[in-house]
C-alpha cells in the first residue's frame, strides 16, 4: 500500500465511494426516483385511458339514484335512494355478518378444539374429521353447497322443517327471534364452520402450549376436571391463542366478501353492482379498500387492547 | 461397582379389545352417555350418507362429465399433450431434490427451466404443434395451473419485498410495507376485481392481456405480498452471526445475501411455503367469479346444462374430493418437511 493512501485513511478522509454514507443516501435517492417515476407512469397511463372511454375522476356519481333492489336490509332502502345510500346498507349487512360471524366461529372453533383433545376416541375422532375435510375444501365451494344443496333445498316455505323452535324453508330460517334468508344463513353457516376449524387448531396448539404440570397441579389441590380446564388451563393459553387468533378473525371479515357470489347483498357485492352501472373503478375500489381496511384495523386494534391487558406483567 | 438394583419387569400392558373401549370410549359414566349418544347419531348420518350415495344420486353427471371437469374443453385428440406436460410437472420436484442430493444442484435446475418451456409449449401449441387458446384450458388443469404459475412467479417479488422490508434505507422499507399490509388487508377478491378492471387502466393502452392473464396477475400481486411475510420470517430468525461471519470473510453485500443468508432463510420457510400454496389452491377458486372455467367455474357450467339441472349436492362433493385429495396430501407434505428439519 502505498504512502499516499495510507496518509489519506489517518486523516479519516475516505475516498466517496468507498463510504457507507454514500451509498445509503444513493440508495435512498435512487430509490425514491424509481417509486416515483413508477407511480408517475401508472397515473399518466390512468388519465390517458380514462380520457380515453370519458370517464372523469371524482365522487359524485355517489349522490345519484342507485336504482337497484337490495334484497336483504335491516336499513330503509328503496331504489330510489342514492349510491351512499346502498353502500351503507352493504357496510352495514357485512358487518351483521361478520360479527355473527365471528361469535359462531369462535364457539364452533372453541368446541371442536376441545373435543380434539378429548378422552373420548369417538369425540376426537369426529372434531378432526371436521376439521381436515372442511379446511382443505374451498370455502367459495362450502358457499355453494350449503347454498344451492342445502338451503335452497329445503322444502318450500308452505311446508317447512321444525327443529328446536327453529323454523327451516328454502325461503330462509326463522327463530329464536332471528330471521334469516337463505343467501345470509348459508354465508353465515360456511364462514363459521370454515374459520372454526383453523380456530379449533389454534385452540388446541395453546391448550398443549400450556405444561401439563399446570393441570395436574390443579387437580392435586381438588378442583374438578371443567373448572380446571376453564380457570387454570384457558387463561394461560389464551397468551398463545390470541395473536394467531386475531388473523383468523380478519380472515373471516375478509372472506365475507364471498357474499357475492350466492347472492348476499354485502358492501363488496354492491360495490360490484355500483361498478357495473357507473363504470367508476377507481372510486369504487378506492371505497371497498378503506372500508376494509378500517374493519381490518379495528378487529386488530380491539384484539391488540385485549391482548394487552391479559399479558403477564412482570414485577 | 455395585450391581444395579434387580427390579421387576414392567406390567404387561393388556390390549385387548375391551379394555380399549373402556380406556377410549367408557373411561366415566358421561364419556360412556356422550359415546352412546354420538355413535347413534353418527350411525344414522352414516347410514343416511350411505343410501343416498347409493340411491338417490345421480352420478351420471360426474361420469359424463369427467373429461370436462378434469381437462375443461381442451381438444381430445391432442390429451397426449397432457400427459406428457405431466410427466415433465412429476419429473420437476424429483429432478431439484435429486441435483440437491448428489451435491449438483445445476443439473437440477437445467431440468426444471427445460421442463418448464416444455410445458408452455406442449400446452398452447405452435412450432409443429396444433395451437389450443387459453380459454380452452378449464377444470383442473387451469386451477392447478393457475396455482403454480402464480406461486413460481410471485417467488422473486415475494422475496425482494421481504428484503425491501428489512431494508436500512426508510423509503424503500415504508414503500415496501405499505404495499405488503394493503394487500393483506383486502379480501382477495377485492384484488382480482382490481386486476380484471382497474390493471388494464394502469397499463399504456396498447398493452392487451386477456382475461386469464390479468387473473393471474391479480393472484401473483396477492401472493407475494403474503410470501414476503413468510420469507421475512425465515430472514428474521437467521442468527446474526452467520451475516458477522460472512463479513469477517470479506463478502461483498450483494454475495453475502445471495450465498449466506437467502439459501438459509428459504429453507427454513419451505414447509411455510407449502401452506401457502395450499391457501393459493383453495383461493384459485375465486377466478369461478370472473368468468374462468378451472374447477369451481367448470363445475357451474357442468351444472347449466339441461340433463343436470339441480345436481348440485354430486357435483359439488365430487370437486370438494378432488381438492380435498390435493390439499390434504400437500399438507401432509408440509408436515413431513417441518418433522425432518
Amino acid at each position: 500500500m502505498s504512502d499516499r493512501v495510507k496518509a489519506k485513511r489517518l486523516d479519516g478522509s475516505i475516498p466517496v465511494w468507498r463510504s457507507l454514507r454514500f451509498w445509503q443516501s444513493a440508495g435512498q435517492v435512487g430509490a425514491a426516483v424509481g417509486i416515483a417515476i413508477a407511480l408517475g407512469v401508472l397515473g399518466d397511463n390512468l388519465l390517458f385511458n380514462l380520457e380515453q372511454i370519458g370517464i372523469r375522476l371524482g365522487f359524485d356519481f355517489l349522490g345519484s339514484q342507485a336504482g337497484f333492489t337490495i334484497s336483504d336490509t335491516i336499513l330503509p332502502y328503496t331504489p330510489a335512494d342514492s349510491y351512499q345510500i346502498a353502500l351503507l346498507v352493504g357496510v352495514v349487512n357485512s358487518l351483521r355478518v361478520i360479527g355473527l360471524g365471528l361469535i359462531l366461529a369462535t364457539a364452533i372453533g372453541i368446541t371442536a378444539g376441545m373435543a380434539r383433545l378429548s378422552a373420548n376416541w369417538l369425540v376426537r375422532t369426529i372434531a378432526q374429521i371436521y376439521v381436515e375435510t372442511l379446511r382443505n375444501t374451498p370455502l367459495l365451494l362450502q358457499l355453494f353447497f350449503w347454498y344451492f344443496a342445502v338451503f335452497l333445498a329445503l322444502p318450500n316455505a308452505a311446508s317447512p322443517l321444525q327443529i328446536l323452535g327453529w323454523t327451516l324453508s328454502s325461503r330462509g330460517v326463522t327463530g329464536w327471534g332471528l330471521q334469516m334468508s337463505s343467501e345470509f344463513a348459508s354465508l353465515l353457516a360456511g364462514l363459521s364452520l370454515y374459520t372454526g376449524t383453523f380456530i379449533a387448531e389454534i385452540i388446541r396448539g395453546g391448550i398443549q402450549s400450556v405444561p401439563r404440570g399446570q393441570g395436574e397441579a390443579a387437580r392435586s389441590l381438588g378442583i374438578k376436571p371443567l373448572p380446571t380446564l376453564w380457570l387454570v388451563v384457558f387463561p394461560q393459553a389464551l397468551r398463545a391463542i390470541l395473536p394467531p387468533l386475531a388473523n383468523q378473525y380478519l380472515n373471516l371479515a375478509k372472506n365475507s366478501s364471498l357474499a357475492v357470489a350466492i347472492g348476499y347483498p354485502d358492501l363488496y357485492a354492491i360495490s360490484s353492482t355500483t361498478f357495473n352501472q357507473t363504470g367508476r373503478a377507481v372510486e369504487v375500489m378506492a371505497i371497498v379498500m378503506v372500508a376494509y381496511l378500517v374493519m381490518s384495523l379495528s378487529i386488530s386494534l380491539l384484539i391488540n387492547i385485549y391482548n394487552r391487558s391479559i399479558q403477564l406483567v412482570e414485577r | 461397582m455395585k450391581n444395579p438394583p434387580a427390579s421387576a419387569p414392567p406390567p404387561a400392558i393388556d390390549r385387548s379389545p375391551v379394555r380399549w373401549l373402556r380406556q377410549n370410549l367408557f373411561n366415566t359414566w358421561y364419556n360412556g352417555i356422550l359415546t352412546l349418544i354420538l355413535g347413534g347419531f353418527i350411525l344414522q348420518v352414516f347410514v343416511a350418507g350411505l343410501t343416498w350415495i347409493a340411491t338417490k344420486a345421480r352420478w351420471a353427471v360426474i361420469s359424463e362429465n369427467l373429461p370436462l371437469l378434469l381437462v375443461g374443453r381442451y381438444p381430445a385428440e391432442q390429451s397426449w399433450r397432457l400427459w406428457l406436460v405431466l410427466l415433465l410437472a412429476i419429473g420437476l420436484p424429483v429432478s431439484i431434490w435429486g441435483g440437491k442430493r448428489r451435491r449438483s444442484p445445476g443439473v437440477g435446475w437445467i431440468y426444471a427451466f427445460c421442463a418448464m418451456i416444455g410445458i408452455s409449449w406442449l400446452l398452447g401449441g405452435g412450432f409443429g404443434l396444433v395451437p389450443v387458446e387459453n380459454s380452452l384450458w378449464n377444470g383442473l388443469l387451469l386451477t392447478l395451473l393457475a396455482a403454480s404459475l402464480s406461486t413460481v412467479l410471485a417467488f422473486p417479488l415475494g422475496v425482494l419485498l421481504a428484503l425491501g422490508r428489512q431494508s436500512s434505507l426508510p423509503i424503500l422499507r415504508i414503500a415496501c410495507t405499505i404495499y405488503i399490509e394493503l394487500v393483506r388487508g383486502l379480501p382477495l377478491i377485492g384484488i382480482l376485481f382490481m386486476a380484471q378492471f382497474l390493471l388494464p387502466l394502469l397499463l399504456p393502452g396498447d398493452w392487451r392481456l386477456d382475461r386469464l392473464a390479468r387473473a393471474i396477475a391479480g393472484l401473483i400481486l396477492f401472493n407475494a405480498a403474503y410470501l414476503a411475510e413468510t420469507v421475512r420470517g425465515g430472514l428474521q430468525s437467521l442468527p446474526r452471526g452467520q451475516i458477522e461471519a460472512a463479513k469477517v470473510l470479506g463478502l461483498s453485500a450483494p454475495l453475502r445475501l445471495w450465498l449466506i443468508v437467502l439459501p438459509q432463510a428459504i429453507r427454513m420457510v419451505i414447509p411455510a411455503i407449502v401452506g401457502q400454496f395450499i391457501s393459493l389452491f383453495k383461493d384459485t377458486s375465486l377466478l369461478a367469479l370472473f368468468a374462468l372455467a378451472e374447477l369451481t367455474g367448470i363445475a357451474r357450467s357442468v351444472l347449466a346444462q339441461p340433463d343436470f339441472i339441480g345436481r348440485y349436492a354430486e357435483v359439488y362433493l365430487f370437486i370438494g374430493l378432488i381438492y380435498w385429495i390435493v390439499c390434504f396430501t400437500l399438507s401432509q407434505v408440509s408436515r413431513q418437511l417441518e418433522v425432518r428439519d
